[in-house]
């Protein structure tokens, strides 16, 4: 794992220093609200409903035990005893009192995490595959280009003041499994003819009230060439970004307001300038944190353990069926640890719930842990001999759950029980979903539905490529629910179909069940998903289950 | 002229994020109930600025539709309503200390 320079350190202790005296003058009145709002923004603090949330990044999605246990322990201490895990690998905090917040940060320092540029018109934090660096079908670890793009982007003069923010996300895997046609950048790690890694750059891809699939700028971009065309593409949007509108500042709006081809020409031509001022030591940097990302000592030992254990306890083997993903060392797992507990708020863990996992990721998991923007929590590396050990301890703290990848692993925004934009809830929702077809005993029979729910326009809660969408939105003072159908995350994303008018908070559930069973009645096999199953058929059957009136008074 | 939908001055304390309303007697109470329904729209302008000029003790004040009820003001919409009890997925913020009122 990556460890702090001296110049990081240097940095981030700096920065603390002067928060610190930032938030001290705020307090004692010599800084206005006004005046201080974008320094606690550029800080990661932010005002919400009920109290401030510090938003902490965690860059691309990596974590090791020690900091895992910094994290409960500011739970426990500043907190009320649990952190909220994001879509953007991020950790809220929502209940800090400002004049904790500097020492918040301190303790961050220490174990080398902090929270800028996790607000503001900047690159925010950068995001990658939750199995990078284990998973079977990766090319290369994209996090040390993710590791460079953060250091490059951390307080770069240039792209402090973007039109709006930036989010940049990274994958070494042909399947996509971060979300890299979302993005104001993806990077989607490919081989060209002579089989040398580079990266596809695509453009302009964001959810939010213009949701858009990117373009591919490049289709092979050598990876000595990354971090001069990042720059080319920030450098051309810094310019060209709409600083008149905030709902047309996004890259995605310059990309369809200036067409294709022509950014395409502009961001090879700011390339081209740029490209004879990196004199390689980005590359000398880039090999240095290479080193940094070495896989760990893998174990080889037996596994027949697993194999006996596997076919003698059925709960052992419904975690495994759901929960593991194949890992490139075939004695090995990836174990994802599910915070979604049936009626469990989605991605929130407790500081114990923190602390376990700690522990199992140093004494069974090579120290490393991850956080998906499916708001779980991987184990990258666990040996498959002690899988029956670890799924015992998680089953003992709550966190052996074995719905990774199924209805009840919903991805839901805080919405409006924690968010200040927020225009409806989504955390009641997304339990009651849950709740219910638990209560159905349905979910594995179901078998693979990507729920997501956000609680207002901005889809956080990414519902525009979740196979069902729901948007929460204020219809007239009241919460009215939107479903969308068919969206798709992956390589193959797709931008979800509104299905028609909305449900009130009450309908929500009945409405989703009504889905389901149709498309229980629909599906050839067992084998055709739920998104398999709604690419053959169209929206048509599932809207006249959402709709039952509207086809009575068709036929009358 | 439509008539004026009465309000209340309503922020967050500056140091813990807390909900908080302005009462009659320009202290910041902690619950709704306790504030000042504000029934005319120029003193409703006055009272607000007065809550902007306490940056020392509050972030945000704005004014927020209320109506009058049994225990004094109500709030009207569902996210105002929220606001003065706390989130629905824990029993944390002001619905937990509402129970020992």
């Amino acid at each position: 794992m990556y460890k702090y320079s001296d110049f990081d350190e240097g940095f981030i202790r700096s920065r603390v220093a002067q928060f610190s005296q930032q938030v001290a003058r705020r307090i004692d009145g010599s800084l206005t609200e006004e005046e201080f709002r974008p320094l606690r923004l550029m800080n990661g603090l932010y005002l919400q409903l009920h109290a401030y949330m510090l938003r902490v990044a965690i860059p691309y999605g990596t974590l090791n035990g020690g900091q895992m246990r910094a994290l409960a322990q500011i739970a426990d201490t500043y907190d009320k005893g649990y952190g909220h895990f994001t879509t953007r690998q991020n950790i809220q905090f929502n209940w800090p009192k400002l004049s904790d917040v500097p020492a918040i940060l301190s303790d961050l320092a220490d174990v080398e995490m902090h929270a800028i540029q996790t607000s503001g018109n900047t690159v925010r934090n950068v995001t990658a595959d939750h199995f990078a660096g284990a998973a079977a079908d990766e090319i290369e670890d994209p996090r040390p280009v993710a590791e460079l793009l953060r250091q490059w982007s951390t307080d770069h003069p240039e792209f402090q003041f973007l039109p709006r923010k930036f989010k940049i996300a990274i994958t070494g895997s042909p399947n996509d499994r971060a979300v890299t046609r979302a993005h104001d950048i993806g990077l989607r790690m490919v081989r060209n003819a002579a089989g040398e890694p580079g990266f596809e750059v695509i453009v302009g891809g964001g959810l939010g009230r213009t949701p858009m699939v990117g373009m591919t700028v490049r289709d092979f971009l050598p990876k000595a060439d990354l971090l001069p065309y990042v720059e080319a593409v920030l450098s051309v949007y810094n310019i060209l970004g709409r600083r008149d509108n905030k709902y047309k500042a996004r890259i995605k709006i310059t990309l369809h307001e200036t067409g294709k081809d022509a950014l395409t020409q502009m961001i090879e031509t700011r390339f081209a300038e740029l490209r004879p001022h990196f004199g390689g030591q980005d590359q000398a940097l880039l090999t240095q944190i290479e080193t940094a990302f070495a896989p760990p000592a893998f174990r080889d030992a037996p596994i027949d353990a697993y194999d006996a254990f596997y076919r003698a306890d059925p709960t052992f083997r419904a975690f495994a069926d759901t929960n593991l993903a194949p890992h490139r060392n075939d004695q090995y797992a990836i174990v994802t640890i599910s915070l979604k507990a049936h009626g469990a708020t989605p991605g929130d863990a407790t500081a114990d719930q923190m602390r376990l996992i700690a522990d199992l990721a140093e004494r069974l998991g090579h120290n490393e842990i991850r956080i998906s923007h499916e708001q779980n929590v991987i184990l990258p590396h666990v040996h498959k001999s002690d899988l029956p050990t670890l799924h015992a301890a998680l089953m003992q703290a709550g966190l052996a759950t074995a719905n990774v990848g199924l209805i009840s692993d919903i991805i839901a925004c805080p919405g409006m029980d924690y968010c200040a934009l927020a225009t409806a809830r989504s955390i009641p929702v997304a339990q009651e979903i849950a709740n219910r077809f638990n209560e159905l005993m349905l979910e594995h029979d179901i078998g693979p539905l990507k729920i997501k729910i956000s609680g207002c326009i901005n889809a956080c809660g990414h519902h525009h490529v979740g196979h069902i969408g729901i948007l929460g939105l204020d219809r007239a003072g009241v919460e009215n629910y939107q479903i969308t159908l068919g969206g798709d995350g992956t390589e193959t994303a797709v931008i979800g179909e509104k299905t028609g008018p909305g449900f009130a908070y009450d309908e929500i559930v009945p409405a989703i069940e009504r889905l389901v069973a149709t498309y229980l009645t629909l599906r050839q096999d067992p084998a055709e998903t739920f998104l398999a199953t709604y690419r053959r058929l169209g929206l048509a059957p599932f809207k006249a289950a959402l709709y039952p009136a509207d086809g009575a008074r068709d036929a009358a | 002229m439509a008539r004026f939908t009465p309000k209340v001055v309503t922020a967050n304390a500056l140091i813990e994020g807390d909900v908080v309303y302005l009462t009659e007697t320009d202290q910041w109470s902690r619950h709704h109930f306790e504030a000042e329904l504000i029934e005319d729209e120029a003193h409703g302008q006055l009272r607000l600025l007065h809550a902007h000029a306490q940056r020392g003790l509050v972030v945000g004040a704005y004014l927020a539709d209320a109506r009058s009820g049994a225990n004094g003001p109500e709030p009207i919409h569902f996210r105002e309503a929220f606001r003065t009890r706390g989130p629905s997925n824990y029993a944390h913020g002001k619905q937990v200390e509402l129970q020992n009122v």
